[in-house]
């Protein structure tokens, strides 16, 4: 037997040559099988990154093996490194630039909390500016951290409602930040 | 910047403005560039930097010597032993100490690890801005290799925080060193195979042959050190004019090119990882001459003591106290040191009024005196050149806001 | 050809007179101090002088020293033929940190006083381009002055008594 896991069906109803299940968990699995993520990399996280791009960590295998640089095309915003306060705006613009439905996950010590850099020019955590959704503690995070923190993300994909822009805790939260 | 008129027989009539944003693919870090182009072609560029600013110098006034170790990790993050040796022997400096010949040795074993991994990352990289992405693979394995040797050694793989003032905090174990040899056994190969794919490839050749060029004059004037001067032709390098650590007593060449541009840079990134890898060798050769189990030097107020001895011995406990508490007697003086990092001459110019952390400690960083150039070398060139020459001159983020 | 360090300073001393001060050696490395009306002519003429040829410039920076209310701008150059290093230190008050420029004899200090003039609020002269380069535009303060804090003194999410302060 292989020891490679496949992805398990969720539950459903299954019959000759077809299975029922409910639309959302499908479309949960398509996504968060094919998440398509925008390696914002600043500085040292970056290159964690890259070595977790390169082919002994193979990120590719878990479905993002387009990294899209455009904010249009992307489904997860890889924030990786420390964002100063001039960068804080351009952040800000790149989150806007996504459509729905997105992601974000602050690799690294210093975008979650402005990490060894407790200065006037370091914006102390990415969440000042955005929501984020997963955090990847580490300085920098290991490459099997980075896709530990990819796969809780993926466990969010799935299991959120199709919409989730509609629900209130949703609309609530952007306008915490500002955003419309 | 305001479009500029060009001149009346050329087809557009002004030039558009194309920003090269902080984010950007190409881009290997947060910098950002304004150009104004006249069709594919680059009429003038303006630079702007400061978009991962962590004010470094200032955090160095705040905090002990041995905390600021993690900071100079985080300049060159690339090849950060370089940087943190760099330190260290800035403070040897000021301490007047003396390290062993094994330490010394060491040092240079893993500073030129350090070394090859840089211009790893620098011609893997330039290898995918031409299009060309199997070339990086390669190399990021082979850069997974090197993290495992630091990994045995200091326990992280990127930012090492490695050594102490006064050598290592622990020795080279078996595994390390055999680890280091089957490197030094296995590598070449691979890098072989990456110049075959490069070298002679007629459409990398086309692509950096001419591009970015800037002349041995120039480049001086502009500051330039490291692999982007030796490429003009100029072989000037810390390590030979102003030996540290003992290269004094090792045999390398110093690769030097004759254009100055980004062929040029490659090619010299190239051989200086072939003579990386004769000064690890002779730096085994001449560590296991030297008597086992010299690690550090013997100096204890100012080398954090075994943790065995701390529990144990009065004296170490003092000693661990004080250096964690950044309570130790540093002497009143003013130095600059410079180590040859990846990209150039790294100069740490100290000034320590005896207090627990320095007065001012600047760092002289060489990615932010030659990305400077960038627009004179950029104005008149391709788009798709200014990537190359971007890419090639090696620009870090961390080093050159700092 | 090497150059001997004492007549080097004979030579200075013989042609710049009392303009320099302050010799001496700390770790080996040549220091003295001018001011800042002499600071050009003493670089052009380490630099042009052909038996010298201090034709690179390492490294400009400063440092703020309040209880002097002074700030000394310090030059490093070198001379790779010779092999000497040298540095030169100007200090100019705190109320009139003006300066002329280097970037008419070397372009590498083209950056490095921009850079010099974010962190300290020195003014250089003649500079073609003197505006803040590595903190946020619109900022007032000058960071790396003894006065002004490392932490940003806005946040409100930080509880200080966890901080032992």
């Amino acid at each position: 037997m292989s020891e490679i896991k496949i992805v398990s069906a969720p539950e459903g109803i299954e019959g000759a040559g077809f299975f029922a299940t409910r639309l959302d968990k499908v479309v949960g699995l398509a996504r968060s099988h094919s998440l398509w993520p925008l390696p914002f990399a600043t500085s040292c996280c970056g290159i964690e990154f890259m070595a977790t791009m390169g082919s002994h960590y193979d990120f590719a295998r878990f479905g993002s093996e387009r990294p899209s640089f455009s904010p249009r095309q992307a489904d997860l915003l890889m924030v990786m490194g420390t964002i100063a306060k001039k960068m804080g705006p351009v952040l800000k613009q790149v989150y806007l630039q996504m459509a729905e439905p997105r992601w974000v996950i602050a690799v690294g010590a210093c975008a979650s909390s402005g990490g060894i850099f407790d200065t006037y020019s370091v914006m102390q955590g990415i969440d000042e500016i955005i929501p984020v959704d997963v955090y990847v503690p580490g300085c920098p995070p290991r490459p099997e951290a980075i896709i530990d923190g990819f796969n809780r993300i993926q466990d969010l994909v799935k299991s959120e409602s199709m919409r989730r822009r509609n629900s209130p805790e949703y609309q609530a939260l952007m306008t915490n930040y500002g955003i419309k | 910047m305001a479009h500029i008129q060009l001149d009346s027989d050329s087809l557009e009539k002004e030039t558009t403005t194309l920003n090269l944003g902080p984010t950007h693919p190409a881009t290997h870090g947060v910098f950002q560039n304004v150009l104004e182009m006249d069709g594919e072609r680059i009429v003038s560029a303006v630079s702007t930097i400061g978009y991962i600013h962590r004010a470094f110098e200032k955090i160095a006034e705040h905090r002990p010597y041995y905390q600021i170790t993690p900071l100079t990790d985080r300049l060159n993050y690339c090849s950060s032993p370089i940087n943190n040796f760099g330190w260290h022997l800035t403070v040897e400096k000021l301490l007047n100490i003396e390290t062993p010949k094994r330490v010394d040795y060491m040092r240079i074993i893993i500073m030129e690890l350090a070394r090859i991994s840089d211009h790893l990352i620098c011609n893997g990289i330039l290898g995918v801005d031409t299009g060309a992405f199997t070339g990086f693979l390669y190399l990021m394995q082979e850069r997974e290799n090197i993290y495992e040797i630091y990994e045995e050694i200091c326990g992280a793989r990127l930012t090492t925080n490695f050594g102490r003032v006064g050598g290592f905090e622990r020795d080279f174990n078996d595994i390390a060193i055999l680890k280091t040899k089957k490197f030094l056994a296995t590598f070449p190969k691979i890098m072989k195979s990456f110049e075959e794919l490069f070298n002679r490839n007629r459409i990398f050749i086309d692509r950096t042959v001419g591009v970015g060029a800037i002349s041995a004059e120039k480049a001086l004037n502009y500051g330039f050190t490291g692999p982007c001067l030796r490429a003009t032709g100029i072989d000037y390098d810390v390590r030979t004019a102003n030996p540290y650590s003992s290269y004094n007593e090792f045999d390398f060449e110093i690769p030097v090119g004759t254009n100055g541009d980004t062929y040029d840079r490659y090619m010299v990134r190239n051989e200086e990882i072939w003579q990386s890898l004769r000064l690890i060798e002779q730096a085994l050769a001449k560590m296991e001459k030297e008597p086992k189990g010299i690690f550090h030097a013997d100096v204890p107020a100012y080398y954090l003591p075994e943790k065995q001895d701390v529990y144990a011995n009065m004296e170490a406990l003092i000693y661990h106290f004080k250096i964690v508490m950044g309570e130790v007697d540093m002497p009143k003086g003013e130095l600059y040191h410079a180590v040859e990092g990846g990209n150039g001459e790294l100069g740490f110019y100290l000034i320590s009024e005896g207090g627990r952390s320095p007065y001012r400690l600047h760092f002289r960083r060489p990615c932010f005196i030659i990305y400077q150039a960038f627009a004179e070398i950029a104005k008149g060139s391709l788009l798709s050149d200014a990537i190359v020459t971007m890419s090639s001159l090696n620009v870090i983020a961390g080093e050159l806001d700092a | 050809m090497a150059i001997a360090t004492e007549n080097l300073i004979a030579d200075l001393q013989s042609t710049f007179g009392t303009a320099l001060s302050n010799f001496e050696e700390p770790y080996g490395l040549l220091t003295f101090q001018t001011n800042k009306d002499s600071i050009i002519p003493v670089l052009k003429y380490l630099n042009e002088n052909e038996t010298y040829r201090f034709r690179f410039l390492t490294d400009v920076c400063a440092v703020h020293y309040p209880t002097t209310k002074e700030l000394a701008v310090v030059y490093h150059v070198q001379s790779m033929e010779n092999n000497f290093r040298l540095r030169i230190k100007v200090f100019i008050p705190e109320s009139n940190p003006k300066i002329p420029t280097a970037t008419v004899l070397y372009e590498s200090a083209n950056w490095q006083e921009r850079e010099t003039y974010d962190f300290y609020g020195v003014i250089f002269e003649g500079h073609p381009n003197l505006v803040r380069i590595l903190n946020v535009d619109d900022m007032v303060a000058f960071p790396m002055r003894k006065e002004h804090p490392l932490e940003d003194p806005n946040r409100i999410d930080k509880n200080d008594t966890y901080f032992g302060r």
